[in-house]
C-alpha cells in the first residue's frame, strides 16, 4: 500500500489535503488494514465521500433515463415497507362480507349502533391513584362525553358490576397503575359484554402537550377508526365505537381518534378546522396515549373463569415481526 | 445478628436467640411450638430420651381454640420450668396471631405481580415508537377529515366555493350572512386584522369573490368596515385560519342540519 500510505503520511497533523476528484484506490488496498487509527479513519472518511459521489452520479443518470424515456419509463419502484411486506392475515375484513355484516348485526353492540342506547360510562382505577392517574382519569371524562368518575376504595370488581348494571352503565374503564403512572386499561362493555384488556404507554396529560388549545368543550366528538382491518380489529374498533354517542355534533369540531398501526392503538383528540376545500388544520387537545391488546374475554371482567376470545401470547405472536394481529 | 443477641439456627427454638436457656442443644429438657400447615403442635425433648435421636422430639397436636390450646400446653408442661412453659405460650399466641392474618389476607384481593422482562419491554418501546413515526397521525386525520367532507358527511356548515358557483350564490350567502350576524361573535379587532391575512391564505376564488364585494362597497368607513366584516365572516364561515394557540376563535355557527350520518369509518385497508 504504497500509494496509500504515502498519501495519507502528508495528512496526518491538518487532517488532509482537499480529496482529489477521483481518488484511486489501488485495487487490494483495503481501509481496514491500516494499522494507525487517525490514518485508517482519515481513509475510512474518503472512501465514503467516493461512494456517496458515485451514489449521487448513479441516481442523477437514472433519473435522467428515466426522462429521456418519458412514457415509456418503467414504473417507479415502491419502497418496502413493513406494511406492505405484512403477512397476510386470513382473518382481515372484506368490506363486502356478508357473514361480518351479519354478526356485527347480531353481536353485543348491535343495540348501540342501532340508536337503541346511549351510552354512559364509568371510568374507574385500581386501588389507590396517584396524583397523575387521577388527573388522566379526570381529562379522558372531559374527552368522553357522558361518563363518570368514580373512586374505587378498595371495592372488588366483581361485585360492583352488578351495581353498574343496575344503573344502567354501558361501559366500565378500569386504568391500572403502576408506580405512578398509569400503565394498564380494561374496557369492559357491560350489559354482559366484550372486555379488552390493554396494556397502556406513553401517557401524556394536557399540560404535557405542546401547543394544546383550551379544554376540550362539551360537545360530542366525532370519532375515526383508523387501520382496524381484521376480525379481532373489527370488533376491538366497535368497541371503541360504542364508548361514544352515535351523533357526533359536528358544530364541536371535535375528533377523536384511534389508529391502529402495526398492532399499537394511538388515541389523539384533536379540533379541527377547515381552512378551505383542500386544507384542514388541526390542534391537539386532550389526552394521548398508546394501547396494546392483550387479551379478549367474552364475557364481562372475570379473571378466573372468563372465556378468552384472545390472548396475545409472546412465544407465538411475536415471531415474525411482519405479522400483526389488529 | 444484632449487637447484643445472636439468633438461632436451629428449628426447635422456642424464642430465635441463641441463649444459654433458649438453645435446644444445651437444654436436656426443652420444649417448642412449632405450626404446620395451619396446625399447631407441642413439641417437648425429655432427657431419658436423650440416647434415641429418633424418638427425641415427641409432639403433641394443641386445640384449635385458643383457650382450650392454652390449658392443653399447661397440662402438658406442668412441673416444667416457668420460663419454658411461659416462653411456649407466648410463641404459640405469635403463631395463632400470624396464622388468623394469613386467612384474612386470602380472602381479600390480592395485587398479582407479574414480572416485567426486560428484553420485551425494550422491544415494545421501540417497535412503538417505528410505529408511531410509521403512522404519520396528522396526515391520516387530515386525510380522513377531508375525506369525510368529500363525502358530504358534514351537510351544509361548510359551504366552500367551487370554481362552479355562481358568485351570485355567494354574494345571496353573504347577505343572509348578514342577518346572521348577530349570532354570531363579534371581533372587531380580530376580523380587520384576519382580513389582510386571508386575502394571503384563501383560495383564488375567495380572492376575487372578496374583491369584488370591496369595490362593490362604497367607500364609507362604515360601509366598509361592514361589508369587510361580512366578507371575512362569509369567508370565515368554514375557514378561519389556524393562526397558533393565541388566536384561535372558536365560531359557533347554529345551522341546523338534517342528517347525521354515521361517523365512524371502520375500515381502512393498511
Amino acid at each position: 500500500a504504497g500509494d496509500g500510505s504515502g498519501l495519507v503520511g502528508a495528512a496526518v497533523d491538518d487532517g488532509g489535503p482537499p480529496a482529489p476528484e477521483r481518488v484511486l484506490f489501488p485495487p487490494t488496498f483495503s481501509v481496514s488494514e491500516i494499522k494507525n487509527k487517525q490514518r485508517r479513519h482519515f481513509m475510512f472518511l474518503r472512501w465514503k465521500q467516493q461512494q456517496r459521489k458515485e451514489k449521487l452520479a448513479a441516481k442523477k443518470k437514472r433519473r435522467k433515463e428515466r426522462e429521456a424515456l418519458g412514457d415509456k419509463a418503467p414504473p417507479k419502484a415502491v419502497p418496502k415497507t413493513i406494511e406492505n411486506q405484512r403477512v397476510y392475515d386470513e382473518t382481515t375484513v372484506d368490506p363486502n362480507d356478508e357473514e361480518v355484516a351479519f354478526d356485527e348485526a347480531t353481536d353485543e353492540f348491535a343495540p348501540y349502533f342501532n340508536r337503541q342506547t346511549v351510552p354512559k360510562i364509568l371510568i374507574t382505577t385500581s386501588d389507590r391513584p396517584r396524583g397523575r392517574t387521577v388527573r388522566f382519569c379526570e381529562q379522558l371524562s372531559t374527552v368522553i362525553p357522558n361518563s363518570h368518575v368514580y373512586y374505587r376504595r378498595g371495592l372488588a370488581l366483581k361485585r360492583i358490576i352488578p351495581q353498574c348494571i343496575a344503573r344502567d352503565f354501558t361501559d366500565l374503564i378500569v386504568i391500572n397503575e403502576d408506580r405512578k403512572i398509569p400503565n394498564g386499561l380494561v374496557l369492559s362493555h357491560l350489559p354482559d359484554g366484550p372486555t379488552a384488556h390493554f396494556r397502556m404507554s406513553s401517557v401524556r396529560l394536557r399540560k404535557e402537550i405542546k401547543r394544546t388549545g383550551k379544554e376540550p368543550t362539551e360537545h360530542v366528538p366525532e370519532v375515526i377508526l383508523n387501520n382496524f382491518t381484521t376480525r379481532l380489529g373489527h370488533s376491538v374498533g366497535r368497541m371503541f365505537a360504542s364508548l361514544f354517542p352515535h351523533d357526533p355534533q359536528f358544530i364541536g369540531r371535535q375528533v377523536a381518534t384511534f389508529h391502529n398501526q402495526r398492532d399499537y392503538i394511538f388515541f389523539r383528540f384533536h379540533r379541527y378546522i377547515f381552512k378551505s376545500e383542500k386544507k384542514v388544520g388541526i390542534q391537539e387537545l386532550g389526552p394521548r396515549f398508546t394501547l396494546k391488546l392483550r387479551s379478549l374475554q367474552k364475557g364481562t371482567f372475570d379473571s378466573k373463569f372468563g372465556e378468552y376470545e384472545w390472548i396475545h401470547k409472546r412465544r407465538e405472536m411475536d415471531t415474525s415481526r411482519r405479522k400483526f394481529h389488529l | 445478628r444484632t449487637k447484643t443477641q445472636n439468633f438461632c439456627r436451629n428449628e426447635y427454638n422456642l424464642t430465635g436467640l441463641c441463649n444459654r436457656s433458649s438453645c435446644p442443644l444445651a437444654n436436656s429438657q426443652y420444649a417448642t411450638i412449632r405450626e404446620e400447615k395451619g396446625r399447631c403442635y407441642l413439641y417437648m425433648k425429655t432427657i431419658e430420651r436423650a440416647a434415641f435421636p429418633r424418638r427425641l422430639w415427641e409432639r403433641v397436636l394443641l386445640n384449635k381454640n385458643y383457650e382450650k390450646a392454652l390449658e392443653e400446653i399447661d397440662e402438658n408442661l406442668i412441673y416444667w420450668p416457668r420460663f419454658i412453659r411461659h416462653k411456649c405460650k407466648q410463641r404459640f399466641t405469635k403463631i395463632t396471631q400470624y396464622l388468623i392474618r394469613i386467612r384474612k389476607l386470602t380472602l381479600k384481593r390480592q395485587r398479582k405481580l407479574v414480572p416485567l422482562r426486560r428484553k420485551i419491554e425494550r422491544r415494545e418501546n421501540r417497535r412503538e415508537e417505528k410505529a408511531l413515526i410509521a403512522a404519520q397521525l396528522d396526515n391520516a386525520i387530515e386525510k380522513e377529515l377531508l375525506e369525510r367532507l368529500k363525502q358530504d358527511t358534514y351537510g351544509d356548515i361548510y359551504n366552500f366555493p367551487i370554481h362552479a358557483f355562481d358568485k351570485a350564490l355567494q354574494q345571496q350567502d353573504v347577505e343572509s350572512e348578514s342577518e346572521s350576524d348577530a349570532e354570531k361573535e363579534d371581533d372587531d379587532e380580530d376580523t380587520d386584522t384576519r382580513e389582510f391575512v386571508e386575502a394571503d391564505d384563501s383560495d383564488l376564488s375567495d380572492f376575487e369573490d372578496m374583491d369584488k364585494l370591496e369595490t362593490s362597497s362604497e367607500e364609507e368607513q362604515e360601509e366598509e368596515e361592514e361589508v369587510e366584516k361580512k366578507a371575512s365572516h362569509s369567508t370565515s364561515k368554514g375557514k378561519t385560519p389556524l393562526k397558533g394557540p393565541a388566536r384561535r376563535k372558536r365560531r359557533y355557527i347554529e345551522i341546523e342540519y338534517e342528517e347525521e350520518t354515521e361517523p365512524t369509518t371502520r375500515t381502512k385497508a393498511a
